[in-house]
């Protein structure tokens, strides 16, 4: 089977389990409860994936995702609410707000080798908050943003669309990053979280790359962010606190720095974990911190650590079954697992 | 013809003038040994001349791929690299987490000529130049009869063959000047002989132009055409490796030593 038909059985396939996921969520066989978690879920993993790319693949950590993520629903919903813009433009108008913020903190600061990023992203995330507080008019102040309009005001299609919007943007955001990684330019950001020294002088502009990882992964923030306003119909300035900026963090090293498949499991387990946690009220925060200190004892390299790292590949899959010999160099689209 | 040629270079960190008043000259096709006792310069050198330091006074200039000379005062390590000139480190610097293939295959990002939309959308140009890539990259492995173990981790090589692997690395760039920063650190004397050789025939193969910091004084008196010699920073001598091996300051700064230690 040429790379193509492979290709084209792989978009199939994953068409066909979003397709399944979207009915058993409209006929309720997914009952609401559950589908809003694993809404909630997905818009996590996406803002995750965003922060694998910058923290995981490009080697520099940030602790500021919290930020973009307000960046985004604030201006969607600031878009929506006080332009009236349509809300798909408004989305993009949103994670595109959280790239030029992500752009504009990453040109000092990433110019420098080290931690640099972080502390600065850390300073980031905590600035959006308090002016987030302080600018009543356009974000309700510390009493939060109400009656941000929702994907659709029908009753019964609104979960469905939220969890189709979300999970159809998963699946490209994931399409994107693991077909970026596996180019060139994919291997020169890797290549810079390796040695930046070496990857510098075998030709690869390193500043230039880790802007485009770090605007990347503010956009993929914002986009997280641009989901959530529409999804939840609500924001407040303490949602996007430093604890949520953690979760993101923590999701990305429970699930292996520098590994997609891992952030998608990690995310998706994680949230769910909160939710049966539930019933030991504020004691669950401490579960994450608890979780975290066992895996980096325990295994240091993440869930997918314990498989040798290695990404779950759609195509790899589809190969075996045809009884074509395992190519690891064709194409992996990992879609299918969302 | 000069493809490498530094004018009275020196670089001072703080108090210490670690490369003073330093100029050389390096001739298409030659290859030319930089030797000196540890501490002496020499890897700095090779910092300057890709780019990582810059230096306090002087200018340097090397061939770019038009056969002019061009001044790279203000350039980045990764332009210099451009511009077809390449080096290897003296503390292996590996990608060390990636496999072999790859480590090549980045060293090709420089000649990849699909942008990042043809990448992610897995357009026709991309899956192109992906092959070639792949083909070129184990094409380099084979000469190194490293093909074999293109898929495993670049960490989990023997140390003769990582060395080994920074030398296809710096190939694959395509470049026409390979600065080598002690290739022959760590081997045993066999693998030694064999890198001997291997250097001259990627010399002739690719047409390069090479510069080599080596302590294995067999190594450098074997293969090296012309000799720099450099003590405190200073360049204290230069000429083949007979008239180095008999000049008398050098003898005495570095290799009459060395030589009454070997025997």
């Amino acid at each position: 089977m040429s790379t193509k038909k492979t290709a084209v059985v792989c978009f199939l396939v994953v068409a066909v389990v979003l397709l399944l996921l979207y009915t058993l969520v409209a006929l309720r066989i997914i009952d609401e409860y559950t589908s809003q978690v694993l809404t909630v879920a997905g818009i996590n993993v996406i803002i995750a994936l965003g922060l694998n790319l910058i923290s995981g693949f490009t080697g520099q950590l940030a602790l500021g995702h919290a930020g973009f993520m307000a960046v985004g629903a604030y201006t969607t919903a600031a878009l929506v609410m006080k332009l009236n813009v349509p809300i798909f433009p408004a989305m993009l108008g949103g994670a595109l707000m959280a790239a030029l913020f992500g752009f504009l903190i990453g040109l000092p600061t990433l110019r420098l080798r080290g931690d640099y990023l972080a502390i600065v992203t850390l300073g980031f995330g905590e600035i959006i908050r308090v002016v987030m507080i302080n600018l009543p008019k356009l974000t309700g102040g510390p009493a939060g943003l109400k009656g941000i309009p929702t994907f659709t005001t029908n009753f019964f299609w609104r979960p469905v669309l939220s969890f189709a919007m979300v999970y159809f943007t998963l699946a490209l955001v994931v399409v994107f990053l693991s077909n970026l990684l596996k180019s060139s330019h994919g291997k020169a950001i890797i290549s810079i979280r390796e040695d930046e020294i070496a990857a510098n002088a075998m030709g690869i502009n390193v500043f230039y790359y880790k802007i485009f990882a770090f605007t990347l992964s503010a956009f993929i923030g914002g986009l997280g962010g641009a989901l959530y306003a529409p999804f939840f119909g609500y924001l407040s300035p303490n949602m996007f606190n430093f604890q949520k900026s953690v979760e993101f963090l923590i999701i990305v090293v429970l699930g292996g720095m520098g590994n997609l498949t891992g952030t998608v499991l990690a995310g998706i387990g994680l949230t769910y974990l909160q939710e049966i946690l539930r019933f030991l009220k504020d004691y669950r925060l401490v579960i994450y911190p608890v979780i975290l200190i066992i895996v980096m004892i325990f295994q240091p390299s993440g869930v997918m650590g314990l498989f040798g790292n290695r990404e779950f590949s759609l195509t790899a899959i589809i190969n075996k079954l045809i009884g074509k010999s395992p190519n690891r160099e064709k194409s992996a689209d990992k879609a299918g697992e969302v | 013809m000069t493809v490498l040629k530094t004018e009275n270079i020196s670089i001072q960190f703080g108090g210490l003038m670690a490369v003073s008043n330093l100029s050389l000259e390096v001739n298409q096709g030659e290859l030319v040994g930089l030797i000196g006792p540890n501490g002496a310069g020499k890897t700095t050198i090779f910092n300057m001349l890709t780019g990582v330091y810059k230096p306090t006074n002087g200018r340097i200039l090397i061939k770019d791929r038009n056969d002019r000379l061009q001044d790279i005062g203000r350039l980045h390590p990764y332009q210099i690299t451009a511009l077809g000139m390449a080096r290897t480190f003296q503390n292996i610097r590996l990608f060390k987490n990636l496999t072999v293939l790859d480590n090549v295959r980045i060293a090709n990002h420089l000649n990849v000529e699909y942008n990042t939309i043809e990448a992610v959308l897995r357009l026709p140009r991309y899956e192109r130049e992906e092959k070639r890539i792949k083909e070129q990259s184990m094409e380099l492995l084979r000469i190194f009869n490293i093909e074999q173990k293109s898929d495993e981790l670049a960490k989990n090589l023997p140390y003769g063959e990582q060395r080994k692997l920074e030398i296809v690395r710096a190939l694959a760039t395509r470049l026409h000047i390979l600065l080598l920063d002690e290739p022959a650190a760590g081997m045993n004397p066999q693998e030694t002989l064999e890198l001997m050789d291997l250097i001259k025939y990627i010399r002739d193969r690719f047409k390069l132009t090479i510069l080599l910091i080596e302590h294995d004084m067999k190594l450098v008196m074997g293969i090296c055409q012309r000799i720099f010699v450099l003590d405190y920073g200073r360049l204290i001598a230069r000429g083949t490796p007979e008239e180095i091996a008999h000049n008398p300051l050098v003898i005495k700064a570095y290799l009459g030593k060395e030589m009454e230690n070997d025997a």
